[in-house]
């Protein structure tokens, strides 16, 4: 192990509603950051409905899982598993036949303080709801993404999200959008990223287009950014790159209003 | 005319409409006010207000909505009651 190396940060990656994307952005954040030369583990909180490890097609490397690592069952290094096609990026499968009560914040909090010694970031795939899965997700983090697509329901349990995290002192979340279909927010039928962002009042951290590539990329079990043709992947990786600390202009995905629209808003403000 | 119609058009699109109804959604999610709540404080307002007044019950609207607050241009909740008076009674004259 590293000597001195300065303590990993770890993320929670959160939504309240299901479906709307928290493993494939988990799966393809993480790998984009080991891509970039970091060190990342990447652990399924979704116990009993495990997930990421499809995603990330290591389904078949698994042999212990980290409900196994908090009952003693095997060690944390037995329960890693390495992503053979990125340097530095690992896996922490969730159990299947066990259900959330399985473990408690207090371990998980444990196990992210262990983590955090030997990777530079510990992203953690946070279960749908708000209810005991969420509270050992979020107990060992030290910051939050909250994703959402546009959609009523979504924003709508991601502001509820944003408040339970900052009931458990988890300041500052940043929101990822995903999922936005540039075509519908030109014709004013979905909501375009502003509008979300003044309604929940939180920092924007990234804006994924909805994109066929992943699904496809899904289907065959390798992150999108790993695909350079793949919108979404360079989305991804843009996300990566901003919680690296760089400045990465957000993909142009806003709506353009067109010379007329525009010469008609200037003269019925004139009025 | 056609471009003022499009114009228009934009101010009810649905996104505006989903935003419109996701705003006052948040405002009882975030205050944590349920219906049965409203119906109570409702309940009471009537039960004062009729020792002072006839009104309208059936169209005595009582819901929390944004407003900007005095001081600065941040959003608070506010209560907000529409109680139509049919007729004063003897007592408040």
């Amino acid at each position: 192990m590293r000597e001195d190396k300065p303590m990993g940060e770890v993320i929670v990656i959160t939504s309240g509603k299901g479906g709307v994307g928290k493993t494939t952005a988990t799966a393809n954040i993480g790998t984009a950051l080991a891509v970039n030369g970091k060190k990342v583990v990447l652990v399924d909180a979704d116990i009993g409905l495990r997930n990421l490890d499809v995603v990330m097609g290591l389904e078949n490397r698994i042999v212990y899982d980290v409900v196994d690592v908090m009952e003693g069952i095997c060690r944390l290094r037995q329960a890693l598993i390495k992503d053979k096609r990125y340097p530095d990026l690992f896996l922490l499968p969730a159990a299947q036949t066990k259900d959330k009560n399985a473990i408690s914040p207090a371990q998980m909090q444990e196990l992210c303080e262990r983590l955090r010694q030997e990777f530079d970031f510990v992203l953690i795939d946070c279960p749908a709801g708000i209810e005991q899965g969420f509270k050992n997700a979020v107990a060992g983090a030290d910051g939050a993404i909250v994703v959402t697509t546009p959609e009523i329901s979504a924003v709508r349990d991601a502001d509820r999200i944003i408040g339970l995290l900052e009931a458990s002192e988890l300041r500052n979340p940043k929101l990822l959008v995903n999922r936005v279909r540039i075509d519908m927010v030109k014709k004013g039928d979905m909501m375009n990223t502003e509008d979300m962002i003044d309604i929940l009042a939180i920092e924007l951290l990234g804006v994924v287009p909805d994109d066929e590539s992943i699904v496809v990329s899904t289907n065959r079990g390798e992150p999108a950014v790993g695909d350079n043709k793949s919108m979404a992947g360079k989305a991804f990786n843009n996300i990566a790159l901003r919680i690296l600390g760089n400045e990465v202009p957000f993909l142009d995905l806003e709506v353009d209003e067109g010379f007329i629209i525009k010469l008609i808003k200037l003269i019925s403000n004139k009025k | 005319m056609d471009l003022f119609r499009s114009n228009m058009r934009k101010s009810a699109s649905s996104k505006n409409i989903a935003k419109e109804r996701l705003k006052l959604v948040l405002v009882h999610d975030r205050v944590n006010v349920s219906p049965t709540f409203l119906e109570m404080i409702k309940g009471d307002i009537i039960r004062v207000i009729s020792d002072y007044m006839e009104i309208d019950e059936d169209s005595l609207e009582v819901k929390i909505t944004k407003t900007k607050s005095d001081e600065g241009d941040t959003m608070v909740p506010a209560l907000v009651a529409n109680i139509p008076i049919k007729r004063m009674k003897g007592a408040a004259r």
